[in-house]
């Protein structure tokens, strides 16, 4: 190969060499007008180009200089016409010359003159010079050759408004002159293909993709004719160019020819003969990429239609979609070989237009998408990437059109389509799905749409089949469900019956979902139906009643069972929150049994579910909390479970954890805005519990450490002492508070005492409090006074 | 005849004049020499007529017995170098036998001489015209002295003039058909027509069109034949498929044809042949030969 690329340069490099000798020779004789010599030289320059050695790159280098030359000729026989010399002695002189090469270069170059003398019209030049030119047979020779006498001729064609138009010379014959030459110059093109030997085949490719374009320059000046109108695009150009397309039987030929023909040619035009030109397709070679070419003129029809409305009409007149989708249909029909890919990619480009064109025909819309799945049933699942990547390019398109998910919705075949993708992909263009709800903020408002939505986004609800979870990274998943939890907001009806319909709907879908997702899922579902609860809890109670519609008492149901779902995860803590969360919300709406039975739910769960004691200092905390501020218990149900709560926190595993649970639970004997639960003493015992378990813990802290531990414990619980202090618990006495501000005072300055600046700061600031107070005046200064510090 | 005058010096000095040698149109024509030179040009039937002057070097005078101008038609074979065949000879005596002292002027004239054929310079054969004027004199020999002239004969456009068409090819490999517009094409024709390709099975370079002459002289065992190729003009370039249609346009024009002679006085003919030739990849050569006859049409300048 090396080798022959430097013989190859040695080649050029010696017909350049020729050329310019020549050349040289041809300038004498110009400046001496000496027009035998001329003709003479400037042949025998020429014949160099008769070269079969060169590759069709380095033969363009030789035919640019010999075409630098040939201008300065035509200069020549220019001003030779100019001072006499008959154009047409001119025109046969050159005409003597013994190759056939040479003789026609020169003839195109003195024609060029011809014409723009106007002794004969155009088209006579014209018809005698593309004819002449069939006696170039050799392909590479032919079409520069033939792309020489398209370039001289370019400027000189018979078109309207061109000087050279006149009443023998019309369009119809610059138009004749293009298509001919046009024919020729694909015939010698494809022709290519079947010179050599068959071990070359990539090579000549190569060489053939070089030379396209010059076929194509052809159809570049069709294209630029003033005078090829629609008729006459119509009734001549594009028949006859797609006679050759079609009749060359050339899989390189047709792919870049029906490209050429939809760029180079107006949007208008296309729209007009679409039936003409999408006819062709199904009569090209099966190997053509045709849905390159389809999906390019799709595209041009789509930019067009978005360009102006004003165009719109047109498609509808013409029937644009179903003449495109008619198309579409032939195509993979007659190319059975036709990869999948291939198909998809089609009908999502006819997607594409639809959605330009007619973005209010939504059944087009599903036509496509039926019709892709039609096709896709043939084949199964997709495995490969590149057909999964238009398949979500389709899917994705009628969404970013509508931006709006509701009326994608409305497609039936939109979900039948999803389902021939892999599972990732599957996944990938659920949350494509979400993330435009979540764009747009996309009310999905009924049941039905609900539904619709997870059938679409099921690949993220639960686990498909065959779907592995090993391969599946944790991130990912845990991002995917997190989408979906987003997603639960944009449920929403005003209306509460359907709004409730809508949860169902939602809760069906989530627990299919299995133990890893149901974590993620229950708890937005959760605070959806609370949601619903409150707003019920808003309106008017008679209402509520009415049978068969939304009651919160239903909803807790509701609730209740779908919280229970968790402990198959198992996710106690989560539950263990959630079932609070209802009996805060049961305890809004004045429901005493629900809530108790949230919170039965939850202290199981705190009994059978929750062993670390980490998990369960936080879980107590949860329940005091929640259950300090339950209003709706009677003294019974109250009792029990204070009672449990104040159980559970001196069973605590840490000394520490105990003492604080037990001062939390102090709380739940003193509700300052329910005069009902004010036991002071109760409060007190609370505390001093603490107290004597802060003591304990200070010991062991002694005795396993040689140390005692800090003091923090002791200066929270004297907080706690100011606060119901402060609140008028008469059981909270100056003396107990003094008392217990000595108590820390000594453990501080005790040398046992570990260092905490901690805990001293914390001290200090109390301290600090209670100065404060003092100082402020009012009734707490007065209560405070006799607190000595 | 030169070293003749020269050897013995010519005591005279003889000049051929035509009456119209003004405005006649002169020709070039090649001598033995290699010389080219310009001499009139008459076709059949017209008359030639000049006159004759003699005169005699400075203090001379020429003792003859008598002055004759002949017009001869002459056919010369160069392989029988030397021999004349005249087909025509017409004589006219100028002078009675006498003595001539100071210049003296003969007109002569040859009224419609019939000229049939065409002054030729072929490879092997000439046929020329000339006049020769003859001082007879008993002794020192005759003076004798030489002008040649050229005669071209034209011919109307043939009434009928049929295109050459014809299909031929050889088996499962090449079917061509070819055609020429004409048979008969005047000297400055344009030989227009087309190749057809019926079938291609071979890898053909290129394609050529010659015209050859093939000038026979002699008769009989004693027959030669030359063939000479007076163009080769490429037509097609590359390998055509089945179908292509090449065009045929050559110029007779810059090529120095002869009209077809045939059978000239039973000595020569010279003939034309269009010959199409085909070469392949490997430099086969397939050719296809047709007689085309050349005809000289009047000038109508």
């Amino acid at each position: 190969m090396v080798e022959r690329a430097e013989d190859e340069e040695k080649w050029l490099a010696a017909g350049i060499a020729g050329l310019q000798q020549n050349a040289f020779y041809m300038h004498r004789a110009l400046d001496s007008n000496n027009l035998r010599d001329a003709l003479k030289y400037s042949a025998q320059m020429l014949s160099e180009l008769r070269t079969s050695r060169l590759s069709p790159h380095k033969y363009y280098e030789l035919y640019m200089r010999a075409f630098d030359e040939l201008r300065k000729l035509e200069m020549f026989f220019k001003e030779e016409a100019r001072r006499g010399c008959s154009i047409i002695d001119l025109y046969e002189l050159v005409q003597h010359a013994g190759n056939i090469l040479p003789r026609l270069y020169l003839l195109c170059t003195v024609g060029s003159v011809y014409i723009k003398s106007k002794e004969a019209p155009a088209k006579d030049v014209l018809k005698d010079l593309v004819e002449m030119c069939r006696g170039i047979q050799h392909p590479v020779r032919g079409l520069f050759l033939r792309s020489y006498l398209s370039q001289v001729s370019r400027d000189k064609l018979p078109d309207i408004g061109s000087e050279y138009e006149g009443d023998a010379d019309t369009v119809v014959d610059a138009v004749e002159f293009l298509l001919q030459n046009f024919t020729e110059m694909n015939k010698l093109w494809v022709r290519m293909q079947h010179q050599g030997p068959a071990r070359e085949k990539e090579k000549r490719e190569k060489e053939r993709s070089e030379l396209r374009d010059l076929v194509g320059k052809n159809l570049h000046v069709l294209g630029q004719l003033e005078g090829v109108d629609l008729d006459m695009y119509k009734e001549t150009v594009l028949p006859r160019v797609l006679e050759q397309v079609v009749n060359c039987k050339d899989e390189i030929a047709q792919f870049y020819l029906m490209d050429c023909i939809i760029q180079v040619f107006p949007d208008e035009y296309h729209l007009q003969t679409l039936e003409t030109l999408l006819g062709a397709c199904p009569q090209l070679q099966p190997s053509v990429d045709i849905k390159t070419v389809l999906s390019q003129l799709m595209e041009r029809l789509s930019n067009y239609a978005a360009s102006s409305a004003e165009v719109l009409p047109e498609f509808l007149q013409v029937e644009a979609f179903s003449k495109l989708s008619n198309a579409i249909w032939k195509v993979i029909e007659a190319q059975v070989d036709m990869p999948i890919f291939g198909a998809v990619t089609l009908y999502s480009s006819l997607l594409t237009f639809t959605l330009h064109v007619h973005p209010d025909r939504l059944d087009y819309v599903d036509q496509v998408l039926g019709a892709c799945v039609t096709k896709l049933s043939s084949a199964g699942k997709l495995e490969d990437s590149k057909s999964t990547k238009q398949i979500v390019a389709l899917l994705s398109a009628p969404l970013e059109k509508y931006n709006d998910i509701v009326t994608v919705l409305k497609l039936s075949n939109y979900p039948r389509v999803m389902e021939y993708l892999d599972n990732r992909t599957n996944k990938v263009m659920a949350i494509v799905i979400i993330q435009s709800i979540m764009k747009n903020k996309t009310c999905i408002a009924t049941a039905e749409k609900v539904e619709a939505l997870f059938e679409l986004i099921k690949g993220l609800i639960k686990d498909l089949d065959g779907d592995l979870h090993d391969e599946l990274d944790d991130e990912d998943f845990k991002e995917e469900q997190n989408s979906v939890a987003r997603l639960i907001q944009m449920l929403y009806s005003d209306d509460p019956d359907e709004m409730l319909q809508i949860i169902c709907a939602v809760r069906k879908h989530f627990l299919t979902g299995g133990p890893q997702r149901l974590p993620y899922t229950i708890p937005p579902l959760v605070f959806s139906s609370l949601k619903l609860i409150r707003k019920l809890q808003g309106q008017d109670e008679n209402v509520v009643g009415e049978e068969a519609s939304a009651s919160p008492k239903k909803i807790f149901q509701l609730l209740n069972q779908t919280i229970e779902a968790l402990s198959v995860v198992p996710a106690s803590e989560l539950a263990l929150r959630l079932y609070l969360q209802c009996a805060e919300a049961a305890n809004d709406c004045d429901l005493e049994p629900v809530a108790y039975e949230f919170f039965t739910q939850a202290y199981i769960l705190y009994e059978e579910e929750i062993a670390d004691s980490k998990a369960q200092v936080t879980a107590l905390h949860l329940i005091v909390g929640t259950l300090q501020r339950m209003h709706v218990f009677g003294v019974e149900n109250r009792d029990t479970l204070t009672h449990k709560a104040t159980g559970y926190s001196a069973k605590l595993l840490k000394k520490p954890d105990q003492c604080r649970a037990v001062y939390a639970c102090s709380h739940l004997f003193w509700v300052d805005d329910q005069d009902s639960i004010r036991d002071g003493e109760r409060v007190l015992l609370c505390l001093k519990r603490a107290l004597r378990i802060a003591n304990a813990a200070q010991q062991m802290a002694n005795v396993t450490r040689g140390s005692s531990g800090s003091a923090t414990l002791f200066v929270e619980i004297l907080n706690k002492y100011l606060y119901f202090f402060e609140k008028g618990n008469p059981q909270i006495t100056i003396a107990a508070i003094q008392s217990l501000i000595e108590l820390i005072t000594t453990e501080i300055q005790s040398d046992t005492m570990s260092q905490d600046p901690a805990a001293d700061a914390f001290f200090a600031s109390t301290l600090r409090y209670i100065q404060f107070q003092k100082q402020k005046g009012g009734a707490l200064a007065e209560k405070y006074e006799s607190i000595k510090v | 005849m030169n070293y003749l005058i020269g050897a013995f010096k010519p005591s005279c000095n003889i000049s051929i004049t035509f009456a119209d040698g003004k405005s006649r149109k002169q020709v070039p024509i090649k001598k033995e020499n290699g010389q080219t030179v310009m001499v009139p040009l008459f076709q059949s039937q017209e008359n030639i007529s000049g006159k004759i002057s003699i005169e005699p070097l400075q203090g001379k005078k020429v003792e003859h017995n008598g002055v004759k101008i002949e017009l001869l038609g002459q056919i010369e074979m160069y392989f029988d170098r030397g021999n004349f065949y005249d087909f025509t000879s017409l004589v006219r005596e100028l002078d009675v036998p006498g003595e001539i002292y100071e210049r003296k002027t003969f007109p002569f004239e040859f009224s419609t001489v019939e000229m049939p054929y065409e002054t030729y310079n072929g490879v092997n054969v000439r046929l020329r015209y000339v006049l020769k004027v003859t001082i007879s004199r008993g002794y020192g020999g005759s003076i004798v002295e030489y002008q040649d002239f050229v005669v071209r004969n034209y011919t109307p456009p043939p009434e009928i003039n049929n295109s050459i068409k014809m299909e031929v090819g050889i088996e499962d490999c090449l079917h061509i058909e070819f055609e020429y517009n004409k048979s008969k094409y005047h000297l400055k024709d344009v030989i227009i027509g087309k190749i057809y390709f019926l079938l291609v099975r071979i890898k053909i370079k290129n394609m050529d069109l010659e015209i050859r002459r093939r000038e026979s002289t002699g008769s009989g065992a004693n027959t030669h034949v030359e063939t000479e190729t007076l163009a080769k003009f490429e037509l097609m370039d590359g390998a055509p498929v089945r179908g292509e249609s090449i065009p045929i346009r050559l110029f007779l024009s810059p090529y120095e044809l002869t009209p077809t002679h045939r059978n000239i006085n039973n000595k020569f003919s010279v003939k034309y042949y269009l010959n199409l030739v085909l070469v392949d990849e490997e430099d086969r050569r397939y050719f296809k030969q047709q007689e085309i006859t050349v005809y000289r049409l009047p000038e109508t300048s």
